[in-house]
């Protein structure tokens, strides 16, 4: 009777294998209006952080870009660091050098010792990015698209490579919710017209076989796009896109977390495109190792006033 | 005036009563809660069915909210299972009357009020009800380890008796029965503490949440051992039940209960002590779910060969029948076989992938917490649901379906519970089969199987209560048979020598 399940299973895998999600060509443009250039000074002090909305603080004030990093300033960086010999370019990706981190044989934890580490993978279909001509172009229509497919390592050397650096948790919070303890960076509620969520009804939302795909950074500005009408979906400093559309790398290791002893996970926050709602909450979290990237995983970073 | 107080004190009054209304209580929560749900949410539903009934549901209280749910299910699961418990165990009248009726204003106060509490408003006069609530189950669960007794001298078996006998007659079913009753309390004991040291700070937290942090404290430790072992304690209770249900004797009684025995106590001990010894902590609890496996291996060898003896009897087959008619026989009544089998098909969908998740721990922390999230939350949900079919499907031979009814919904919920199981598995462990970007084929066909799947099984079950509320409008109904005779009778029994 069981080996019976066995063939109808297979098929069954077949046929779902055989349903291949093609990747969107050719997104229409959307001009948003926000300068994904632009930096928003977050100040020190204390804020409700975490789900429990404990008291911490920030002791220095610091700058935080206002969207999540783009694909045109990703591909920009790429170019400019590879010319400059910060980066590696193999067959697979593009690669870094990384001084590697302390590892304290924790049960599940992977050393990640001096080594080239991968920041931006070729070949995936997934990619905005294309390697031609010896140079690293965006396709078209995905340029204000929040970078996606990149490492931790990718948010480590980028953000480096400006003089900044990816945000502690702590600082990214404090950023998205400011200090009253909101779940969502504009406030208490979400709707479609908010943020990028699984199933929100955006005009991207059909893309990966309705699975969803990344929106323009500051798409929820307030105004109408591609017949969408969105809310000004921003924190208390203003800053865009910290609910949904890509998750974003957090700096912390056990040096800025005592929390991440024995281990080597990452955090990740502010939920992306292909989650509930619920992920969204500036509380809320995910973790992966610093080498994981799918089309979900941004970053955007801090840097020094 | 009298006509309700007749009704009134049938479902209150009565193991048969009070079976039928926590099973339609907790059909109903299902029913209801569901339209909360992710795919309730994508079409739209969740939103309108929160405006429908003036719902306030903080986002940031989500999780708390979810621990109250899961309370709400799983004690109402607890008094079914402990109504059935007193019909099917000896014990004085006074005991069951007692800790029914005890049970009955606990977990009554726990629904109404634990869910008034997390989705109404967040009313702490509800919260104090809802602890009340809890108090008073634990309570009569107190209760029930008492009136289980196993050493008191009316409940020892006589020589030659064909259950399992222990020196000086003690009935070993009885002693399992006892143990399960204690290691329950002693669980929720250790899930009381920690749960009255994080109420009290208002820190909730999902277990789920929090797999990637590699340290936790003890508290937490103890939060994880609790929903490890109470859902487990529910699953050996159930078992039981089946034990009594198909009266389960013979060797295959002796080696079955004393396997639940060991196994009880070391699945226990081994969620216990989660807390000093973490790391060799689900060692001990796999040893433990061994034995309990084997147990129920033993149960459905046994139900399925008498399933087959009767079943050639009743076609009037007495010698040499062939597979073909053997087979014909097993599938002859649904509810007995249908029960055993989703014990063997839990190891499929629960325990293989558990097994193989385990073992592939590392490979599976390359990915996002999420994918591990929607594996450990899927594993333990079918779970959860196995035991509520294996618990419908009884209720269906309690409540007396016979011929096409009883083969309809004995299979339907076999059946359609089995589809919806596979579809979670699939989707659970979709990582094995398919990339992120790739997944969504596959996550609609296994999300719409698991919807209607078990949108069919609610349809079955509120066949059945619709059934029986009409039943309850008629002078001389099922309800009176079942008041003028409340007892649960086993489905195989010759004679109950106890």
């Amino acid at each position: 009777m069981k080996k019976a399940w066995l063939p109808v299973l297979t098929l069954l895998l077949a046929i779902l294998w055989g349903c291949a999600v093609a990747p969107p060509e050719n997104p229409p443009q959307v001009d948003t209006g926000v300068d994904p250039n632009e930096w928003v000074r977050i100040p020190a002090g204390e804020f409700l952080y975490g789900m429990h909305n404990e008291e911490a603080i920030i002791e220095k004030d610091f700058n935080m870009m206002l969207t999540p990093v783009t694909n045109a300033q990703f591909a920009a960086y790429l170019n400019e660091a590879l010319a400059k010999g910060e980066l590696i370019l193999n067959e697979d990706g593009v690669y870094i050098e990384y001084p590697g981190e302390p590892f304290e044989g924790g049960k599940h934890e992977v050393e990640y010792g001096p080594g080239q580490y991968l920041v931006y993978p070729l070949g995936t279909i997934e990619a905005k990015l294309e390697y031609k001509g010896g140079q690293f172009v965006v396709k078209p229509g995905w340029e204000n698209h929040p970078v996606t497919m990149t490492t931790w390592f990718a948010g480590w050397g980028y953000c480096r490579f400006y003089g900044g650096r990816l945000p502690t948790e702590k600082e990214w919070e404090k950023a998205a919710r400011g200090e009253d303890g909101r779940p969502y960076p504009w406030g208490e509620e979400i709707t479609k017209a908010h943020a990028n969520f699984y199933k929100s009804g955006d005009p991207f939302d059909h893309y990966w076989g309705g699975q969803g795909e990344t929106t323009p950074v500051g798409f929820y500005n307030g105004e109408t796009h591609l017949g969408f009408k969105t809310e000004k979906a921003i924190s208390p400093y203003g800053l865009y896109d910290m609910a949904g559309n890509v998750w974003e790398w957090m700096l912390d290791t056990e040096e800025h977390n005592p929390h991440l002893h024995y281990t080597h996970q990452r955090i990740l926050k502010g939920g992306a495109f292909n989650n509930y709602d619920y992920d969204a909450r500036t509380f809320a979290r995910n973790f992966a190792p610093p080498d994981y990237y799918d089309f979900t995983t941004g970053f955007r970073c801090v840097r020094e006033p | 005036m009298a006509w309700l107080k007749e009704r009134l004190r049938y479902i209150f009054g009565s193991t048969k009563g009070l079976i039928l209304m926590a099973s339609a209580l907790i059909a109903l929560e299902t029913a209801f809660m569901g339209m909360l749900s992710g795919p309730m949410a994508e079409l739209g539903i969740r939103d309108f069915w929160i405006r429908l009934w003036g719902m306030h549901l903080d986002p940031g209280h989500r999780e708390a909210r979810i621990i109250f749910l899961y309370h709400t299910f799983a004690i109402g699961v607890i008094a079914l299972e402990t109504y059935m418990i007193t019909g099917l165990v000896k014990m004085k009248e006074m005991h069951k009357v007692g800790i029914n009726a005890v049970m009955t204003v606990g977990y009554l106060f726990v629904l109404v009020f634990g869910l008034a509490f997390a989705y109404w408003g967040e009313n702490w006069a509800f919260h104090g009800l809802f602890i009340a609530g809890l108090t008073l189950v634990f309570f009569a669960g107190m209760w029930l380890a008492y009136a289980l007794w196993p050493w008191a001298k009316e409940y020892r078996l006589p020589e030659g008796s064909p259950y399992w006998r222990l020196a000086g007659g003690l009935d070993g079913e009885r002693l399992a029965w006892f143990i399960m009753a204690v290691a329950t309390l002693i669980s929720a004991i250790y899930g009381a503490v920690p749960g009255s040291y994080f109420g009290n700070g208002f820190e909730v937290f999902l277990s789920e949440d929090i797999i990637r942090i590699p340290e936790h404290t003890p508290m937490e430790l103890a939060i994880v051992g609790h929903l490890h072992i109470m859902l487990v304690d529910i699953a050996v209770a159930a078992m039981l039940i089946v034990f009594r249900w198909v009266d389960l004797k013979g060797r295959l009684h002796a080696w079955a209960t004393a396997f639940t025995i060991i196994g009880t106590i070391i699945i226990s001990v081994g969620a216990w002590v989660i807390v000093p010894f973490r790391p060799i902590a689900h060692q001990i609890i796999n040893v433990g779910a061994m034995f309990l496996m084997v147990a129920s291996l033993f149960l459905t060898i046994y139900t399925w060969r008498k399933q087959i003896e009767i079943g050639l009897h009743k076609m009037g087959i007495e010698d040499k029948p062939t597979l073909g008619q053997k087979l014909k026989a097993l599938l002859s009544d649904p509810l007995p076989v249908g029960a055993t089998w989703q014990m063997m098909y839990m190891n499929a969908v629960v325990t293989a992938p558990g097994v193989f998740m385990a073992i592939k721990l590392d490979w599976l922390r390359q990915w996002l917490l999420r994918e591990e999230r929607i594996g450990l939350v899927g594993h333990w949900h079918i779970l959860a649901a196995v035991i509520a079919t294996i618990l419908l499907l009884y209720y269906g031979d309690v409540v007396g379906l016979k011929d096409k009814a009883r083969k309809w919904y004995g299979w339907g919920i076999v059946i359609a519970s089995d589809l919806a199981f596979f579809a979670a598995t699939l989707f659970y462990t979709k990582r094995l089969y398919v990339s992120v970007s790739q997944q969504q084929p596959l996550v609609n066909f296994t999300m719409y199987l698991l919807d209607a799947s078990l949108f069919l099984v609610l349809v079955i079950v509120a066949a059945l209560m619709v059934w029986r509320l009409v039943d309850l409008f008629k002078p001389e109904g099922k309800w009176t048979e079942e008041w003028r005779d409340p007892s649960l009778k086993p489905i195989f029994a010759e004679e109950d020598v106890r």
